[in-house]
């Protein structure tokens, strides 16, 4: 699935990584905890969080995450937004929380980062 | 190639800071042209490690020492130290603060992590008296999963 059909699928806003849209996505994780996300095979997927601090796009560029989105419309410092447009990771936002986030994505046959869906 | 080593200092309760010697480890092995795989997993045990040291440890440092068959990474820190090393490398068990798992961290994972993405791995300590972590990641076994 493209970024940009998540970003449609979310309701969401582009934070930024306009020009990485036709990325494409097969893998979500959804976690609060960094941990699981350095833990799982994230490479190249995208990642659902309600946290929005450095230590989440740290983690998004450690583990090759594909994407972030952060839910319930939450939006991280413009800071946080400048270090992940350096290095190309797209951030978008969306207004559901993260159970019908989820719910959205797997319904559009995203699956989890072991590939079950 | 043999011996060439870097080193990144590492300051204590830095949260804002705190993964930028990972991502510079794992940018100098990019420029290195080392398995994407390899550097992935160095990279995740690194942020861990750092993590850790920020969290726990004191000031610290970050080293990354190549050689021929093999890349050592190590962090020391001059914190508390671990009671007991073999709870702490429990996945699960934590000493962490809340303001610790506010930042997505603290989970008793971090240990548990380096040792599944590290070819071994070397945990010294004493309470009161810092932590070494000193894990082994073999060049020919870059690209499988551990």
């Amino acid at each position: 699935m493209k970024l940009s059909e998540i970003v449609d699928v979310l309701d969401a806003s582009v934070l930024t990584g306009k020009n990485h849209l036709e990325k494409d996505i097969a893998r979500c994780g959804a976690s609060d905890l960094m941990s699981d996300i350095l833990a799982g095979l994230s490479e190249g997927c995208i990642l659902l969080t309600g946290l929005a601090t450095v230590q989440v796009i740290r983690t998004a560029m450690v583990a090759g995450v594909g994407a972030v989105v952060f839910v319930r419309g939450k939006k991280p410092a413009p800071e946080v937004i400048d270090l992940a447009e350096a290095q190309g990771l797209p951030l978008i936002s969306s207004r559901y929380s993260m159970f019908v986030s989820c719910g959205r994505l797997h319904a559009h046959n995203l699956t989890g980062l072991d590939g079950n869906r | 190639m043999t011996g060439l080593k870097k080193s990144f200092y590492i300051k204590a309760r830095d949260f804002n800071r705190a993964g930028e010697a990972s991502i510079s480890v794992q940018n100098f092995l990019k420029s290195m042209n080392f398995d994407p795989k390899l550097i992935r997993r160095i990279a995740i045990c690194g942020y861990e490690g750092e993590m850790n040291a920020v969290m726990h440890g004191g000031d610290a440092s970050l080293s990354i020492e190549i050689d021929s068959d093999k890349l050592v990474l190590e962090i020391s820190d001059d914190g508390k130290g671990i009671e007991d090393i073999e709870l702490a490398m429990q996945a699960g068990y934590s000493t962490a603060a809340d303001e610790h798992r506010e930042m997505g961290f603290g989970a008793g994972m971090g240990l548990p992590n380096m040792k599944k993405n590290s070819d071994q791995i070397d945990v010294q300590s004493q309470k009161g008296q810092g932590t070494q972590v000193r894990m082994t990641f073999l060049i020919n076994q870059g690209g499988q999963a551990t």
